[in-house]
């Protein structure tokens, strides 16, 4: 290497370095604390000159989302994190906007992929964002334990939110006495979904119990019109969750919802005889003799997204029930390449709609299973804007423009029934409200070992095993049941 | 020997008058790379340049100072320690060589690896001894299969990868389109992990009999009349599925090395065995292959090493349902989504301490390689 | 709950070149033919998993999930049953060529960042003398096994306190750091085989042990360097889970892969764009692949040691 290359090359780039060096010394100060990836600042975000909305607002009945409306907050900066990416994203942004515009606070929104993990390592590396979208309860509870929340209840109106949330949300949020998180969004699993044009024409009718569904299935076998259920449990990393959801809707439907909350909350063994019993109802029509699709090799070999292929079949409805959360169609065949909703071949309520997954036993009446999003705070986000961010998340308005958009179920009674356009949610609403009983997904409130790992894997196998040797399967979950 | 090379070198030294434009230049360099650090990480400093114009300058500021600023750091530190006197000089400079290096690897993984070593005897629970972890793992009827599992891939993988593409590269020496075969070989190297899952996907995917197969494989066993067969959750078919796919990787990563390793086999040494009339096959085996001997060892021992570490493969199909899971599947799972970081790491300390005879095997075979000195 | 790929695929292995001292070498002349056959048929094998996609990415996701993608081929001039949409859709994504370029500042640093480091560790390893060498030496090979995800908590804690997260030096010296052993063992294993007469000549040109590395070592030492910066480029060209943890998603800083993982959707819905995603990113590693390859081979010692 000579001299003169060195040379050269110093004089190159201090040539470049020079040319935007200047702007770059002042603009660092300012521009370093606004990185998004870093820890979250609380310093002047810079250019954000919006303007707060200019009447003062009755009250919201929150005292920081108050203070915020009133321009105090102007000009800080909240990091709020979530799953959501693509689509979902621009929809959550549109749910923000107003809070923005008539705050004019700058709300960062990250959408991460591989979300678990990715929060989980930002939390670990002290890096964590203000606020988080979580998924189970059961990772709050987590994080709680590592002492990372804030709990809310201090400061935030939770009296309200337990009156205007559907019952029980309030209570999954919290550990002991504290409150860790504000319910968001909600989605509702217990409802089936079926092929609306070949079933009115085969002069099928819609069960309201559950043995007229068994015996509709039955039907749809005599009548040769192919296998009554669409199963397929594959999901990649996450396999097995779809068969515990089964499992969770027949357990709150036969046993109530007072022993689910005991079950995952493992105040009883996770393989009561109660249990075992829904088990058996389960395999009643998972494993019965030409009831799915394909058969018991389909059922761990389909993958989620393909599940539902054989009931747009253009010959006619290969099978005809798939018990799936509201999501689902954004899976089907003609649905999946299509980002715009308005362009889908196969759009709920048309091709496709659902009933409720019928109530088993009458004493119980018709609970529903669902699972939600919930916002969490992380202690170095403690500041007001944040607080009024989280305040602003729990108010109807939070989620207004989503929930016209479509796609979105707020656990948020008093939001206007008019608010939801689109089905499905215009008819799921009344179903979530007017329920018995709610019982939150099982799977996702029970520590992670269980809940993410040997109830996910002890399904799989368990379908594997065409549903024999269900004893043994369920007590060694219940073993591996960690300590404490 | 290396000393008196270096002697000799380091009596070329230059004068110390320049001890004022080396320090000069030196701080210049600093000044320079911590101003163009500055630039790379503000979000606004280039804004003028409009979002086109700003991302390429950032590029070009950012792959300058990644490629030239650790060069031009060796030479200023260099010229620093030449200012020195010559004793000095010539006792500190190995280690300005060699400190850098060590220093990143010490944070990067060494620290780690304490800890996680550390983690693993301490992180118990109460009242329990410092091997709990270790008990754990090893009573784990999971944990056990998943030894197995690694067992067996360990059998089957490094072979396989090494045997086809050492055939490959033998074979592809006298083929006209050289590069272009190469190519072909080692194009999965090239995919990303997202993009490796989609792949054998489309190889393995099933779908109920009667029903149109989109995997080729299933498309190939129909077509015969069978029926299909789901690669991913039968066992034990679903292992050697995975070990397939691992291996249409890992092969080129063979092949590339055993090629170069072929070609430098002296070519008198092949002149003489032909001229003695042994056939193709025969100088291969006799004269190539002995040759060669370092670099096959040392692929064997890389790939072995791959294979314990293997992860992604499993994770994205099956994450290890259905008797297919491995350690470091495993591992994942118990890290980042169970949160147990006891027993994590002591598995961690597990793959460790199987891969450490494997590591021992590739030292020895560097010395008998002979260091220069 | 789902949950997606965590690691590029290439995992850390390592090579060893023996320096060629001759010219090129005649190969025979007879069973070309079997030579030929047989490299067709694993050429071909090897291929046909990746075609499959390749055709794949241009078919509509209807036609991809409902038939096999060598059906294209009943009517392979039937343009009607191929598209463009998968690659528009991934191409014009919003911040693609961000992330693109995102891809290149990352990558390129962090190749050439270990190279030098492990270029001049290696030289002292091989060729100097010092207290603590071979231990040191041992250690580095021994680091070998560590898998990253062990350091991942660990480091990222580090840079947290350090304000590292999110910025280009961080993610350079995270790669670097992992891919040195390996630099450093393949550029020992061959810096150490140069013959010793390569130093006696040099007394000619005045040179430094400075000079003498730069001048002669580098330069001879390509083969290695070479091979070292493939794997390693297309190792963290590929990666996706350290640029996702030390980086993250932010446009301004989000890498190829990061991005493309977020095409798919929060639950995987559109998945079939990653055929097209694929091979997008596959270019570059090719490009790359194909240019370097040829630095690997031939002697380029032949006639520098005499006189």
């Amino acid at each position: 290497m000579s001299k003169r290359w060195l040379i050269a090359t110093i004089t190159a780039l201090s040539l470049i370095v020079a040319s935007c060096g200047g702007d770059g010394e002042t603009a660092t100060t300012a521009g370093e604390t606004a990185t998004t990836a870093g820890g979250a600042t609380t310093t002047a975000a810079e250019g954000e000159a919006t303007t707060t909305a200019g009447e003062p607002a009755e009250s919201t009945g929150y005292e920081h989302l108050d203070q915020a409306m009133a321009g105090e907050f102007e000009g800080t900066t909240v990091e709020i994190v979530a799953q959501w990416v693509e689509g979902e994203e621009e929809n959550f942004n549109l749910a923000l906007d107003p809070f923005r515009e008539a705050t004019g606070i700058d709300v960062q929104y990250e959408g991460l992929p591989d979300y678990e993990l990715a929060l989980q390592t930002r939390v670990d590396g002290n890096d964590a964002p203000d606020l988080a979208q979580i998924a189970q309860p059961g990772k709050m509870a987590q994080y709680a334990g590592d002492g990372v929340l804030v709990d809310i209840s201090g400061w935030f109106n939770v009296d309200k939110l337990a009156e205007e949330q559907v019952e029980g949300f309030v209570d999954l949020t919290m550990v002991d006495d504290a409150v860790y998180g504000v319910y968001y969004k909600t989605d509702v699993k217990s409802i089936v979904w079926y092929p609306v044009a070949p079933f009115e024409e085969a002069g099928y009718a819609i069960p309201t119990t559950w043995d007229e569904m068994t015996a509709l299935s039955d039907q749809i076998i005599a009548d040769g019109n192919g296998n009554p259920w669409c199963i397929g449990i594959e999901s990649e990393a996450a396999d097995g969750w779809v068969a515990t959801d089964w499992l969770e809707d027949i357990v709150l439907r036969t046993a109530g919802v007072d022993f689910y909350n005991q079950w995952w909350k493992h105040e009883v063994p996770f393989n009561s005889p109660e249990v075992l019993a829904a088990a058996e109802q389960m395999s009643a029509i998972w494993f019965a003799p030409d009831y799915v699709y394909g058969g018991n090799v389909a059922i761990n070999a389909t993958n989620i997204r393909d599940v539902a292929n054989p009931m747009f079949d253009p010959a006619g409805p290969q099978c005809w029930f798939q018990k799936q959360a509201s999501w689902i169609p954004e899976f089907w065949p003609g649905n999946r390449d299509v980002p715009d909703r308005a362009e889908w071949e196969n759009p709920p309520g048309e091709a496709s709609s659902f009933f409720y997954l019928p109530g088993i036993d009458p004493a119980v009446g018709n609970p529903v299973l669902g699972a939600g999003d919930m916002f969490v705070m992380f202690t170095d986000g403690d500041r007001p804007e944040v607080r009024a961010l989280l305040e602003y998340l729990a108010t109807p308005q939070g989620a207004q423009a989503w929930i016209e958009v479509g796609g979105f179920i707020s656990p948020n009674t008093t939001v206007p029934t008019d608010w939801y356009t689109s089905y499905p949610n215009t008819d799921l609403v009344p179903i979530l409200n007017e329920a018995d009983a709610f019982g939150f997904d099982a799977s996702d409130l029970m520590p992670a070992e269980v809940g993410a790992g040997s109830f996910w894997t002890g399904m799989v196998d368990w379908v594997a095993a065409n549903g024999e040797g269900t004893e043994e399967i369920f007590q060694a979950i219940e073993d591996g049941w960690p300590a404490g | 020997m290396a000393e008196a090379v270096e002697a000799r070198l380091e009596a070329n030294r230059r004068p110390r008058w320049t001890i004022g434009r080396d320090i000069s230049v030196a701080a210049a360099v600093v000044v320079l790379i911590w101003l163009g650090l500055r630039v790379l990480r503000s979000e606004t400093a280039l804004d003028a340049l409009g979002p086109f114009g700003g991302k390429l300058v950032q590029a070009l500021i950012g792959i300058v100072l990644g490629v030239v600023g650790i060069w031009a750091l060796f030479v200023v530190a260099n010229s620093l320690v030449e200012l020195l006197p010559a004793r000095a000089t010539s006792v500190l400079r190995p280690y300005l060589f060699v400190g850098p290096a060590i220093a990143v690897v010490s944070i990067f993984l060494v620290a780690p690896a304490i800890g996680t070593i550390i983690q693993s005897v301490t992180e118990v629970p109460e009242g329990e001894g410092p091997f709990y972890n270790f008990v754990q793992a090893f009573t784990d009827p999971a944990l056990q299969l998943a030894l197995r599992n690694n067992a067996i891939w360990l059998i089957l993988a490094p072979a396989g990868a090494l045997l086809i593409g050492l055939v490959f590269a033998a074979l592809v020496d006298r083929v006209k389109r050289e590069s272009l075969a190469k190519a072909f070989i080692f194009l999965p190297l090239c995919i990303s992990g997202a993009g490796v899952a989609v792949i054998w996907r489309f190889i393995y995917e099933w779908r109920p009999p009667g029903q149109p197969q989109i995997g080729i494989l299933n498309a190939i066993v129909t077509g015969f009349g069978g029926e299909p067969v789901p690669w991913l959750q039968e066992i034990p078919i679903n292992t050697l599925a995975l070990i397939v796919a691992f291996i249409w990787i890992q092969t080129g990563f063979a092949m590339v090395i055993l090629s170069a390793a072929i070609k430098g086999v002296p070519i008198e040494l092949m002149e003489a065995a032909r001229i003695d009339g042994a056939g193709e096959l025969q100088t291969f085996l006799r004269i190539v292959l002995p040759s060669i001997r370092g670099s096959v060892i040392t692929v064997f021992t890389l790939s072995a090493i791959a294979v314990l570490k293997v992860f992604d493969i499993v994770y994205v199909t099956t994450n290890g349902n259905f008797e297919t899971d491995v350690i470091a599947n495993r591992m994942f799972n118990e890290m980042f989504r169970f949160r147990n970081f006891g027993f994590a790491t002591a598995l961690a300390v597990v793959l460790l301490l199987a891969v450490f005879p494997i590591i021992v095997i590739n030292v020895r075979n560097l010395r008998r390689q002979g260091i220069g000195a | 709950m789902t949950a997606e790929t965590a690691e590029g695929f290439p995992t850390k292995t390592g090579e060893a070149t023996t320096v060629a001292t001759t010219t090129a070498p005649q190969r025979g002349q007879s069973s070309g033919w079997l030579a030929k056959v047989l490299v067709l048929i694993i050429g071909v094998a090897w291929t046909i998993p990746t075609a499959g996609v390749f055709v794949s990415s241009f078919r509509a996701e209807v036609d991809v999930s409902s038939s096999g993608w060598w059906t294209v081929f009943a009517h392979p001039f039937d343009f009607t049953q191929y598209t463009l949409a998968n690659y528009s859709r991934v191409l014009t994504a919003e911040d693609m060529f961000e992330a693109f370029v995102n891809s290149l500042i990352v990558t390129i640093p962090a190749t050439v960042i270990p190279i030098t480091l492990a270029a001049f560790a290696a030289y002292a390893f091989a060729w100097t003398r010092f207290r603590g060498r071979s231990f040191l030496f041992a250690v580095v090979v021994g680091l070998l096994v560590i898998p990253l995800q062990m350091s991942l908590v660990p480091l990222l804690r580090l840079y947290g306190n350090y304000d590292l997260t999110g910025t280009f030096v961080g993610v350079w010296l995270a790669h670097a750091g992992f891919g040195l052993p390996l630099a450093i063992y393949i550029l020992y294993n061959y810096i150490s085989q140069l013959p010793k007469d390569i130093f006696e000549s040099a007394h000619i040109d005045v040179a430094t042990p400075f000079t003498a590395f730069t001048r002669l070592v580098i330069p001879l030492s390509y083969p290695a360097l070479a091979a070292f910066a493939i794997f390693q480029f297309l190792w963290v060209w590929n990666d996706l889970l350290v640029s996702l943890v030390f980086l993250g998603t932010n446009p301004d800083i989000a890498v190829l892969t990061v991005s493309l993982a977020q095409l798919v959707g929060s639950r995987g819905q559109a998945w079939h764009l990653l055929t097209a995603g694929a091979f997008v990113s596959m270019i570059i590693p090719l490009i790359v692949f194909l240019t370097l390859q040829r630095f690997f081979v031939r002697g380029i010692l032949a006639g520098s040691v005499k006189g």
